[in-house]
């Protein structure tokens, strides 16, 4: 029956003919050939490029700076007055800010972080999973300026409603929110390596009579701490550089202090007050813009190479 | 003689199922904390600022004075924005991206690229800002226009769209490419043709998730220098703009002075949240109908 | 039923001279000299990385026959299949010596273009793989991508190859649909129907109904022998009995080497080797 199916071709000229005659026109296949591979190099080299580019102008103008700010004043003063008559550049105030916020934070969205998690990989049952995983991800996906204006406008009140003695910008608030922020980069990461943990571990430990509980914190988080490590140093990273939420809630206040119901300056946040300030190009203060910044690179790139390094050293071998 | 006494196994059984029981609803507390500052801010949002929100507030320039203000400026500018951002992005990040996975050989460069666009990915926004305040705005001497700004936000959210479009090439089957080898295709060819289409799905959805980034994003701007209140609308890529998180962050920190600027804010920020979540929805509504048939 | 007995008039181009008889390897056997071959391997070894993969092999493919590969798996039965159309270079860190050649020219060189041995060598293979696209734009690919943009011959193309692989009557309303809507059966045959489309001269098949169920495998069977009239098949199958139907001659491999080749009545009713009489009797493999 597949027979009657043949047709036959004889006054056509074969394909295998055309095909054969369209090829001495087709040079430009070939060189297309040779053309893309190294159009395609180059538009990948724009990734190289940009880090190129980063690192050098940050550099370029750091070492103008410290030309005029000697490094050691820069990196050990507590006195930060760029706009005094005698401005004095201290980086520490802003380094402190940036760790307290940093760890106000963290200590929001690491034990939350963490539960949730837990609650996910370990508790919840498919369905809950994915109704809850999409609804963190919003929560990720919520622009920071829109925490700015939440942390200003509603979480500040809030706590001088019970604490009156907090300022009016102060370092908590926008430290808190920051947390918020960060838990779903915590839970999500964090659920990723303790997903990947087998199962066959759990059984294991479970067979023994085991709670879900003591398997969680006996075989699931251990197995999977190098994961969670990894999620914490990145959740740090992320507050560190985190700008709009801490320009807007915490104020500008550049001083030296360890009073978290204060205005505090984070790095982040002094960077957008010098340039939006209009700092005229070739005065110290302009400078002192890329000496902070690159500062800041280097503290976030250390964390992320910090967070790589840690999940691939101690990853299980399961 | 019994090493286990069945007895006390069972007694501290009950305890240990309880502790398990409490922690498995403080668990749970925990994950809906997020979910319940989420409800929250989105309720205070609203209700600050949707009764703002009108024709006039939609297609108004901007003022001092809270009752005539618009933003028709800062939508325009989001919108150009975008014009300079989505081709750059695209071109860049899919061009990156099928380099990477079908072109470079496999070894120590193509290694160092993938470690660069991973750090990238975690230098923070404003040094991005920066970049592009130096290079673009003075070096190159655009000024703070469209076109200094969409580049900066292009190089800002490469990654994301490199990484998502990686995945994507790299989940199209071998065996798709193989036919296509098999019919005499050239590489080229082969991508073109087949590859590309497949991933198609999942390189939109990565570049709608680069795009809603860049969208949301302020500080870069902060940094290039957009002017507070700036009348006339942007109509090209060379013009001076304003964009939507620009406008709640100077009506934000202005509040303090007017207090309806607060509630301009809020209705912005309204505004600016429907947008993301109708590019996120169109994002979900491509992955799920282009759900890899093969 | 008026096209049954039509004799086949397809005109091919004829590269292969007188001399090709001479060309024959001597290894293989010597009863069909007058048959034309399309391939003669000679010596070749193929490597990935350290795993010597193919050793010495020397065979030759007869024009419009069925040659049947069997062998246990791993035997390399898969791998000398693709190095004739040079798919196995996919594979990085592949190494080949010795010669293959297909009508007279030497494929293995790396002057050699692949894309033009692929355009006369077409390929089918173990687990069916369509593109995503529709059964009209599946069929009209080998030919777009080689120049031919006319709708109205590929119209022509797309209709006889499904045709030839005797799937027309069943996608015929519906060439716009997704291939994928198709059972494994027919996306297999619109596979064969792609490769028809640019008419080649050798279809290599790598265990093409493995993953079919046993009537679309006969299906695919009936289609093979059909095609034998017009092209040469060179087919890789675990299974032997589809061997000793549908194959003109069988090669046996074990380990990378060739055990034996002849004609297939011969293989599985009196082979010369013990173990090919091992492995058709189903004693190991």
């Amino acid at each position: 029956m597949a027979l009657d199916n043949k047709i036959d071709n004889q006054d056509k000229p074969s394909i295998q003919d055309m095909i054969a005659k369209k090829k001495n026109g087709k040079n430009l296949t070939s060189i297309t050939e040779k053309v893309i591979p190294v159009l395609l190099f180059l538009i990948a080299a724009v990734s190289i490029f940009t880090t190129i580019g980063i690192v050098y102008t940050l550099l370029i103008e750091t070492i103008e700076f410290f030309k005029r700010v000697p490094v050691m004043d820069f990196f050990t003063g507590t006195a930060l007055k760029p706009l005094s008559q005698n401005p004095e550049f201290g980086v520490l105030p802003l380094i402190n800010g940036t760790i307290i916020s940093s760890i106000i934070a963290m200590l929001v969205a690491g034990p939350i972080g963490i539960m949730t998690a837990v609650f996910l990989s370990e508790y919840a049952s498919e369905r809950v999973r994915r109704t809850l995983k999409p609804m963190l991800e919003i929560l990720a996906g919520i622009p920071t300026i829109v925490y700015g204006f939440f942390a200003f406008t509603f979480v500040t009140p809030l706590i001088r409603e019970v604490f009156p003695s907090v300022e009016a910008t102060n370092i908590l608030s926008p430290g808190l929110v920051m947390g918020v922020m960060i838990i779903p980069m915590i839970a999500s990461l964090s659920e990723d390596a303790m997903t990947s943990v087998p199962n066959a571990m759990r059984e294991g430990a479970l067979a023994l009579g085991a709670t879900k509980l003591e398997v969680t914190f006996r075989v699931v988080i251990p197995a999977a701490l190098s994961g969670i490590i990894a999620s914490f140093v990145l959740g740090i990273s992320r507050a560190i550089g985190e700008t709009m939420i801490v320009t807007i809630a915490s104020g500008s206040s550049k001083n030296f202090t360890f009073d978290i119901t204060q205005s505090m300056q984070t790095m982040t946040a002094y960077i957008v007050e010098v340039s939006g300030g209009e700092a005229p190009a070739g005065s110290t203060i302009y400078f002192s813009l890329y000496a902070v910044a690159m500062t800041l690179f280097v503290f976030t790139l250390l964390m992320n190479l910090l967070a790589r390094y840690v999940s691939r050293k101690f990853r299980e071998e399961y | 003689m019994k090493y286990v006494d069945t007895n006390q196994v069972q007694k501290n059984m009950n305890s240990r199922l309880i502790k398990n029981n409490i922690l498995k609803s403080v668990f749970f507390l925990a994950t809906i904390f997020g979910l319940i500052v989420l409800a929250v801010l989105i309720f205070r949002v609203i209700m600050q600022g949707a009764s703002w929100i009108n024709m006039d507030f939609l297609t108004n320039k901007l003022s001092t004075s809270p009752d005539r203000a618009g933003i028709m400026g800062a939508i325009l500018g989001t919108f150009w924005l975008m014009l300079v951002v989505i081709p750059v992005t695209l071109i860049l990040g899919v061009g990156t991206a099928i380099y990477l996975e079908l072109y470079a050989k496999k070894g120590r460069f193509q290694g160092f690229i993938q470690t660069n666009i991973a750090n990238l990915a975690g230098v923070p926004s404003i040094v991005y800002g920066i970049l592009g305040m130096t290079i673009f705005v003075r070096a190159l001497d655009f000024g703070n226009v469209v076109l200094a700004g969409g580049l900066t936000m292009s190089l800002l959210v490469l990654p994301i769209i490199i990484v998502a479009s990686q995945e994507s090439i790299r989940s199209v089957p071998q065996h798709l490419s193989e036919a296509s080898y098999g019919m005499g295709a050239t590489k080229w060819q082969t991508v073109k043709n087949i590859i590309l289409p497949a991933a198609l799905p999942g390189i939109l959805t990565g570049s709608i998730l680069s795009l809603s980034r860049a969208i949301g994003e302020t500080a870069p701007l902060v940094v290039i220098g957009i002017p507070a209140l700036l009348i006339p609308f942007p109509g090209g890529i060379m013009d001076k703009f304003t964009v939507l998180p620009m406008q709640i962050y100077y009506w934000t920190i202005d509040s303090s002075l007017v207090e309806e600027y607060a509630n301009l804010a809020a209705a912005t920020i309204i505004i600016l949240l429907v947008l993301l979540f109708l590019l996120n929805a169109t994002a979900i509504f491509i992955r799920n109908k282009f759900q890899k048939r093969f | 039923m008026a096209t049954l007995t039509k004799p086949n008039i397809k005109v091919k181009r004829q590269v292969i001279s007188e001399e090709e008889a001479t060309s024959e390897v001597a290894a293989t056997t010597k009863q069909n000299v007058h048959k034309k071959t399309v391939y003669d391997t000679k010596d070749l070894n193929l490597w990935y990385g350290d795993t010597h993969a193919l050793k010495d092999i020397n065979l030759s493919i007869y024009e419009k026959e069925v040659t049947a590969i069997i062998g246990p798996s791993g035997c390399g039965k898969s791998t000398y299949l693709k190095t004739l159309n040079r798919m196995v270079e996919l594979v990085p860190s592949v190494k080949t010596s010795g010669v293959i050649t297909y009508k007279d020219k030497s494929i293995l060189d790396k002057s050699f273009k692949v894309e033009d041995l692929r355009t006369k060598v077409g390929m089918v293979f173990q687990k069916p793989n369509p593109f995503p696209k529709s059964i009209y734009e599946n069929i009209a690919y080998g030919p777009k991508i080689h120049g031919i943009r006319n709708k109205k011959i590929l119209d022509e193309i797309v209709e006889k190859s499904l045709r030839g692989a005797s799937i027309w009557d069943e996608v015929k309303d519906r060439l716009k649909e997704n291939a994928y809507g198709l059972s494994g059966g027919q996306q297999q045959r619109i596979c064969i129907a792609r490769c028809l489309a640019i008419e080649p001269d050798v279809i290599l098949m790598d265990e093409p109904t493995s993953a079919l169920d046993p009537k679309s495998t006969l299906r695919v069977e009936e289609l093979i022998q059909e095609l034998k009239k017009d092209y040469s098949i060179v087919i890789v199958t675990h299974n032997m009995q589809q061997a000793a139907r549908i194959s003109d001659r069988t090669a046996f491999f074990l380990n990378g080497e060739v055990v034996e080749y002849d004609e297939t009545d011969k293989i599985f009713t009196n082979p010369s080797d013990n173990r090919t009489e091992d492995y058709i009797s189903g004693r190991f493999g």
